[in-house]
């Protein structure tokens, strides 16, 4: 440990790590937040990354980077100002300084500011020589790349290998600021390249000579101490939104005894539900990358028309191509479940971002009267709960049903209390027996609690039936084209779909049960929304935060507990379309807190519209 | 399977009333669909007819088996998930040249070249009946319709050649009114196991009538037919005195009697891809004959039997059981007390 450093003890810390996208930012980021997670941080975070795999080399738009909120406290979003910038090279320093809390600080890879490199990020003047930081930052300029390249001496790998090492330098400093173990690191070096003795150990020095770096050089002047959050006992690991996902998928097929078929396009961020579950045949889980995304769909509903649960995952654009399929799987009263990965629009729109945006796509964009389940996910975690939860009720009330998250849920991360799977509820899949009578099947005889039709799936003797996209007769399930029937179809499909309100626990209400404010919100706004209500109420304001999960059909005991609030704020990564659906339901005066800058909403500005709005 | 079929036609005919035009070549096609099916099938509860939107996508609802009338054009998808969910049924899927060929054609193409358990029957009308006489992509070209008052300028696929192209494993071609071949074509395509293409030339007595007269016309069909037997040369003619000749490796069509002995004809081999390839290219041709039958057959394993096999592979040393708890706790984990 340094003689020279004093520790300090903080609560909260926001570290950025920004680099070019070949820096290995994304794996700084994960391994940071590997060993916050073990040290028992509350944490919090948010990837970043430019939708081209390798912009040019050293340009503004190949930055990527990779943000950490870690606390002893609980927390609920991936911060907004980062309290420390590291910066690999010129354009990343360009592009974050502006986020940067004053006083920070700013670590910066010092070899990389080089004249061309400083010239493709539009610098006139080198800023780590003209004095332009100092004075508002607590600079480090570190020459990492030469670092690593003296420490690396006689291993036998390319100039090139050797630099890329670089990312682990910054980590090392990084680590020794905030007083974090290396092992966990080094044992993930080990294990992941298992099979070149020579890249770990390049990797291993490079660590510690960042950590040695500030322990030694004496220009830190402090190290501070995040001490362990108060969480929930329990057993805990860290979890994206994809691997939340895709191991509720499994729960669910587990606990219904179901088999899972995943049918799907490649697509930006939706892509990693197809890998993970493409690893997961020893579970019996079967996947299949479609030649579009229309044959997606079309092959998870030819699946669950079969007696598999059919599941496919996209993002708006390739939502879009599916909407046909939808409402097929509509008035088939299929299981199904559709995952949105949400990202910024309209067309390719922000591929690598987050947005809000595709509530009405979901609610509203098929032709017809076609109403379908939508519920969202609100954190990382969640997704586990959202994606077990889509597939019983597909099932239960032979449905598509469609899942909502979003970039910064699938790529974010928290801790997260594993659960115990043999604590979720079975459910059947209850397929239709055999029937060895003389009498006709009928395909469309529903259960009396639910309006559910049977799941007849081929193969079962005395079954034989027709279904498809033309209007059925009630019951037997015939083609019919008349006008009553039509009608009474079309109720009967809206009403099944609003039975599930029935089964729906009451509303959770964070805060005051009544008073001047509800923060209403859906999906990943959740951590924000917490995070500013929690604020709010220390400062002894009547508030409380509401977080809907079921967006369709919506919970009975909304419309009471939004009459116990004055005023109704609801923050969307959107223009409003949560908004309006309630104001058009309920016809309150909600007001909106409405930003569509591809990034998740800040707690601060919640809060300060929050206040806005109470005092007015 | 018993010498004698369980099944009887009536069996596999539904309570529904058909709604095709009368004097529809479809008719036929369902009929002979009918009679065929007890010859192959003792289990009609493991018949799925699957089907897109067209007038020949209506075929499920007079089949009394399982069926499902999907969406324009997206019928291969629904069968290729529906295989991979339970390989042990006989998929079948009818489709025409617009829904399978033009807003359907990229899922053909992919459901060929995947080799999914399937068998297509395509209903060739070249037209749009449905929608009420438009032309389709295989229409001829100069083809006058409602969308081409001038004719149509639109050059059209031949159907098996693009079906070789996107690599079938199994191409047939046939015709509405040729009962038999037609019976004998069902019983080959349920009989391969990969995906099995039927080209079905049908008439559309409404909107094209006669498009295909010159194969089916008692006067003429011999002249113009060629039928195709696995190991026997291609003749053809009404005196069986015509044949394919290869002079190098172009085809041409001969005398035999003078010049040429039968034994310059070529002999057809089902799974010689040349032949499939130069077969195809006859179709619609001034100079050749009409191909019916099977123009290429040659096994390969089919996409379902390769992911039963992966699946049986990843599952040979995993204890299932365990399986859900040890994905979840995989990793770095910690106590919080």
């Amino acid at each position: 440990m340094s003689k020279k450093a004093k520790l300090e003890t903080v609560d909260n810390v926001t570290i950025r790590f920004a680099g070019d996208s070949g820096d290995g930012m994304q794996l700084s980021g994960g391994r940071f937040t590997q060993t916050s997670a073990i040290m028992g941080n509350d944490l919090s975070t948010l990837p970043d990354f430019p939708a081209e795999i390798r912009a040019p080399a050293g340009s503004l738009a190949g930055v990527s980077s990779f943000q950490i909120h870690f606390s002893s406290q609980e927390i609920h979003t991936p911060g907004e100002k980062p309290d420390v910038l590291v910066a690999m090279n010129p354009a990343a320093l360009k592009v974050h300084l502006k986020d940067l809390t004053p006083g920070g600080a700013l670590i910066i890879n010092k070899n990389a500011f080089t004249n061309k490199n400083l010239k493709l990020a539009g610098y006139d003047s080198d800023p780590t020589e003209d004095g332009s930081l100092e004075d508002y930052y607590s600079t480090h300029f570190i020459e990492m790349s030469k670092m690593v390249e003296l420490a690396c001496e006689g291993i036998d790998l390319s100039p090139k290998l050797i630099d890329r090492t670089k990312n682990l330098c910054a980590l090392g400093v990084l680590f020794w600021m905030y007083d974090r173990p290396l092992e966990p690191t080094i044992d993930w070096l080990n294990k992941k390249f298992k099979s070149k003795p020579d890249v770990v150990e390049a990797n291993v020095r490079a660590l510690n000579t960042g950590y040695n770096y500030g322990d030694t050089a004496e220009i830190f002047t402090t190290r501070y101490v995040v001490k362990k959050a108060k969480l929930a006992p329990g057993k805990y690991r860290n979890i994206n939104g994809t691997l939340a996902t895709c191991l509720g998928l499994l729960t669910a097929v587990e606990k219904s005894k179901l088999s899972l078929t995943f049918a799907g396009y490649p697509i930006t961020p939706a892509s990693n539900i197809l890998h993970t579950l493409s690893n997961w045949k020893r579970f019996g889980v079967k996947t299949y990358q479609a030649e579009d995304e229309i044959a997606g769909i079309g092959a998870a509903l030819g699946a669950s028309y079969g007696g598999s649960l059919g599941v496919t995952a996209s993002s708006g654009p390739g939502i879009a191509l599916k909407g046909e399929f939808l409402g097929l799987a509509v008035i088939t009263e299929l299981p199904l479940v559709v995952i949105n990965v949400q990202r910024g629009g309209p067309s390719t729109g922000l591929p690598t971002k987050t947005e809000q945006s595709d509530l009405f796509q979901a609610v509203y964009g098929r032709n017809g009267e076609a109403p379908m389940p939508v519920i969202a996910a609100a954190t990382p975690g969640d997704c586990y709960y959202t994606a077990y939860e889509a597939c019983r009720m597909a099932v239960k009330y032979m449905t598509p049903v469609m899942m909502l998250s979003d970039g910064y849920l699938v790529n974010g991360s928290e801790p997260w209390i594993i659960p115990n799977p043999d604590e979720m509820n079975d459910f059947d899949a209850g397929f239709v027996k055999e029937n060895l009578t003389d009498e006709q099947y009928l395909p469309y005889k529903r259960n009396k609690e639910t309006l559910a039709r049977g799941w007849a799936i081929p193969g079962t003797k005395g079954l034989e039936h027709r279904i498809g996209g033309i209007e059925k007769q009630d019951v037997t399930g015939n083609v019919n084209y008349d006008s009553d029937n039509h009608e009474k179809m079309v109720q009967i499909r809206a009403q099944k779909v609003a039975n599930i309100a029935n089964e729906l626990p009451p509303t959770e209400i964070f805060g005051e049960k009544k008073g001047a404010l509800l923060i209403l919100s859906w999906g990943s706004t959740h951590g924000a929304c917490k995070a500013a209500t929690e604020s709010l109420l220390e400062e002894g304001l009547k508030v409380a935060h509401v977080s809907i999960r079921w967006i369709s059909p919506l919970p009975k005991d909304l419309k009471d507990i939004l009459s116990n609030y004055k005023k109704i704020l609801m923050p969307e990564i959107n223009t409003g379309q949560f908004r309006q659906m309630i104001r058009a339901e309920f016809l309150v005066d909600a007001i909106g807190l409405n930003e569509v800058q591809g990034k998740p909403l800040g707690a601060s500005t919640i809060v300060a519209k929050a206040k806005e709005i109470i005092n007015e | 399977m018993s010498d004698k079929p369980l099944l009887k036609k009536a069996d596999f005919q539904s309570d529904q009333a058909i709604r095709w035009c009368p004097g529809c070549g479809d008719y036929a096609i369902l009929a002979q669909t009918q009679k065929t099916f007890p010859e192959i099938t003792e289990k009609k509860e493991d018949t799925v007819f699957i089907s897109g939107i067209g007038c020949s996508s209506r075929f499920p609802y007079y089949m009394n088996t399982f069926g499902f009338h999907t969406i324009h054009g997206r019928a291969p998808t629904i069968a290729s998930g529906l295989k991979m969910a339970n390989p042990e049924l006989s998929v079948w899927l009818v489709t025409g040249d617009g829904d399978g060929f033009s807003i359907g054609g990229n899922h053909m193409i992919h459901l060929l070249r995947r080799n999914v358990d399937i068998n297509v029957m395509l209903f060739n009308n070249r037209i749009y009946g449905l929608t009420k006489g438009q032309y389709s992509p295989t229409s001829e070209q100069g083809k006058v319709t409602y969308s081409t008052p001038m004719g149509s300028i639109d050059y059209p696929f031949k159907p098996t050649k693009l079906a070789l192209g996107a690599e079938a494993s199994f191409v047939a071609k046939t015709i509405d009114k040729e009962l038999k071949h037609l019976q004998a074509m069902i019983k080959r395509a349920n009989s391969h196991k990969g995906t099995s293409f039927i080209e079905i030339y049908q008439n559309c007595n409404i909107f094209n009538d006669g498009a295909f007269s010159h194969l089916t016309d008692r006067d003429t069909k011999e002249e113009q037919l060629l039928r195709l037997e696995d190991g026997e040369p291609m003749i053809f003619g009404a005196e069986k005195n015509k044949g394919i000749y290869l002079d190098g490796t172009s085809p041409k069509v001969v005398q035999i009697g003078k010049d040429y002995s039968i034994d310059d004809i070529v002999v057809h081999n089902e799974k010689d891809r040349f032949i499939g390839d130069m077969l195809a290219n006859f179709t619609s041709s001034e100079e050749f004959p009409e191909p019916v039958g099977v123009l290429y057959c040659k096994e390969r394993p089919s996409y379902d039997e390769l992911m039963e096999a992966q699946m049986k592979e990843a599952q040979k040393d995993s204890k299932k059981a365990k399986g859900l708890h040890e994905l979840l706790n995989a990793g770095d984990t910690w106590e919080v007390k």
